[in-house]
């Protein structure tokens, strides 16, 4: 079997991403109009209008009237700026017999979102910290089974976990997401903590046993504190993940737990009633403002995190 | 040996106990679900179950049934189109992008987060919107006829001939700027010396890169592909976002497949055994790569 260590190269690239870029190196550039110069930034210009063009078309489109639509191009800058399709779609837009807009699935992913994160943290941490520093026989070989597992498509384990959490009596709620969530996040951040405490210096954890601190108190004493980095990348991850799953939303809870994403799909999607693009639009935008929020402030680490988190798919 | 060590050693089972109390989530996950799961379902994919599981065994009718679906031989060919040009384009494009912001350009920085901001979005949104910019009533066909080019067709979402074609133009805008980023960082690793050495030997940067560069960086391109790959494999919520597998069953995927035959069609044999082939897509991927990684070192 693999060296269980040796399959972090991944998160070995993040870290060195987040080495490697911050920022360049050497001397300023010239100024100059110089054929070479002209190509580079042309291309990527090109390329970054690429990027931005789809964000630019669906702000503006969210901010149009329907007859404006109707009339011009989905480039043009809106002629009358109108804030209802936002209102809409926040408030009163329909999925099949319910008219209370995105907000329900907005609170429904906040009511995901943050127990998901917050206990698919706790355990990766201590499981990490775990197999750190207190290996015990056997350890290595379900950590190797856990990391192998990631890489299995989710559609295979999917009903088996249906059926457990039937069993269980919790199959359709939020609290079966969450587990599920919890279960599907362990891999990525197990192989992130680990791989941090590893790095960590040995002699802290003697230093710490020989004074007579045991798991808990090391952990919490020693460990927690000195790993914020490292609690952020992990917190960006499964934010930014857990925020824009569709599929698990879809198959484990019942319409009125629905995430955003889904209800998103459903509002959008539906085939009854005229198609109201701007409401589908500002629709749209308020369901990608939160991890374009986090995107947006948390920078570096926010590469980190998703280098680190890319195994995950 | 003295009569000492005789002194009563505490039980293996309770030695460490408290790490393995904390391992007890990932083992039930690892075992359980991973594990477990995973040999549930492919049994099962050897059993006709319809609405339920039931272990009443047909050996490999769900497969025959399963090749013989021309939903399930399109999934299969979407998925190959859809694959093969994602691995080239983001590979090619976020190579070539890599390599102009590593020409100590100004503004690096706020060209990294265009490229990238698009992987913060969900795949739902990714398909949502480019179902809108594709749209040919108001989207770019129109846009480019009403410039007077009238006879000016681009609909992709509406043709089934072209419409994976669409669905990959939204997930390289997804993805693409991730492979620039870990590109990126596999370009700042070479050593600046290399440039150096190409230079006064006078090779020509374009072949410096092609034949220097991009072999050293053999590992960095290893590890892009398995990260792609994987996440092609999985490929659904962009495609229930954008066309929802139409026109017709024309942009179906495998993932696709089996959702609606485990939650919609309540067939669920064929549901297990499409996504028992998907395992194995996965497998064939993953399989010689952790070899080649990992089966070397650990004799060497």
């Amino acid at each position: 079997m693999a060296n269980p260590g040796s399959l972090a190269i991944t998160v070995a690239g993040a870290d060195a991403v987040r080495d490697e870029l911050s920022g360049p190196r050497g001397r300023r550039p010239q100024r100059s109009f110089s054929g070479r110069n002209i190509m580079i930034y042309g291309t990527l210009l090109i390329a970054a209008l690429y990027y931005l063009l789809p964000l630019y078309v669906m702000v503006v489109t969210s901010l149009k009237g329907m007859p404006e639509i109707r009339l011009g191009n989905i480039f043009s800058p809106p002629v009358e700026i109108t804030f209802e399709p936002w209102a809409k779609a926040w408030a009163s837009a329909c999925t099949g017999l319910n008219c209370d807009g995105l907000s329900r699935g907005f609170w429904n992913s906040v009511r995901i979102t943050i127990p998901s994160t917050v206990i698919s943290i706790a355990i990766a941490s201590i499981n990490g910290y775990a197999l750190a520093n207190w290996r015990f026989k056997g350890s290595e070989v379900f950590f190797t089974i856990l990391i192998v597992g990631a890489f299995i498509p989710y559609q295979v384990m999917i009903y088996p976990i249906v059926i457990v959490l039937r069993e269980m009596g919790i199959y359709g709620t939020l609290t079966g997401l969450v587990i599920v969530h919890t279960i599907f996040g362990m891999p990525i951040l197990t192989l992130l903590f680990r791989n941090y405490f590893v790095s960590l210096p040995e002699e802290l954890f003697k230093a710490a046993r020989i004074d007579g601190a045991g798991f808990w108190t090391i952990y919490l004493k020693i460990m927690l504190p000195m790993s914020l980095p490292i609690f952020v990348v992990a917190m960006i991850l499964q934010i930014t993940g857990i925020w824009n799953d569709f599929l698990f939303g879809v198959v484990f809870t019942r319409p009125e737990y629905y995430p955003m994403t889904v209800q998103l799909n459903n509002i959008v999607n539906s085939v009854q009633g005229v198609k109201e693009y701007n409401v589908n639009m500002a629709a749209t935008i308020l369901t990608g403002a939160v991890p374009l929020f986090v995107y947006f402030v948390s920078g570096r680490l926010f590469v980190r995190g998703i280098a680190a988190g890319a195994v995950k798919g | 040996m003295t009569g000492q060590t005789i002194a009563r050693r505490p039980n293996q089972l309770f030695r460490n106990l408290n790490a393995k109390i904390a391992s007890i989530p990932m083992i039930l996950t690892a075992v359980v679900i991973f594990l477990g799961g995973t040999l549930w379902t492919v049994v099962y994919s050897f059993t006709n179950s319809k609405l339920l599981p039931r272990l009443s065994f047909v050996g490999f009718d769900q497969y025959e049934r399963l090749w013989a679906a021309t939903r399930w031989t399109v999934s299969i060919t979407n998925l190959a189109i859809y694959g093969v040009l994602t691995l080239i384009f983001s590979l090619v494009i976020g190579f070539v992008l890599a390599a102009l912001m590593d020409q100590k350009i100004r503004f690096e920085n706020t060209f990294r987060t265009i490229f990238l901001y698009p992987f913060a979005l969900s795949f739902i949104v990714t398909g949502l919107v480019w179902q809108w910019v594709l749209n040919p009533e108001f989207g770019i066909q129109s846009v480019v006829r009403s410039l007077g080019w009238t006879s000016f067709t681009f609909d992709p979402l509406y043709n089934a001939d072209i419409v994976i074609y669409g669905i990959l133009i939204a997930g390289l805008w997804q993805g693409t700027g991730l492979v620039m980023c870990l590109m990126l960082a596999g370009l700042r690793g070479i050593d600046g010396e290399i440039w150096k050495a190409a230079r006064v030997d006078g090779i020509p940067t374009w072949k410096t890169y092609l034949f220097i560069v991009i072999p050293m960086m053999r590992a960095v391109f290893v590890t892009t592909l398995v990260i792609i790959a994987s996440g092609i494999v999985r490929v659904y919520d962009l495609v229930v976002a954008q066309t929802s597998g139409g026109p017709g069953i024309a942009s179906e995927v495998p993932a696709k497949y089996v959702y609606d035959y485990m939650f919609q069609a309540q067939n669920l044999g064929q549901g297990f055994a499409a996504s028992t082939m998907m395992l194995v897509t996965v497998a064939i991927i993953i399989v010689p790569w952790a070899y080649l990684e990992f089966g070397g070192k650990k004799r060497g």
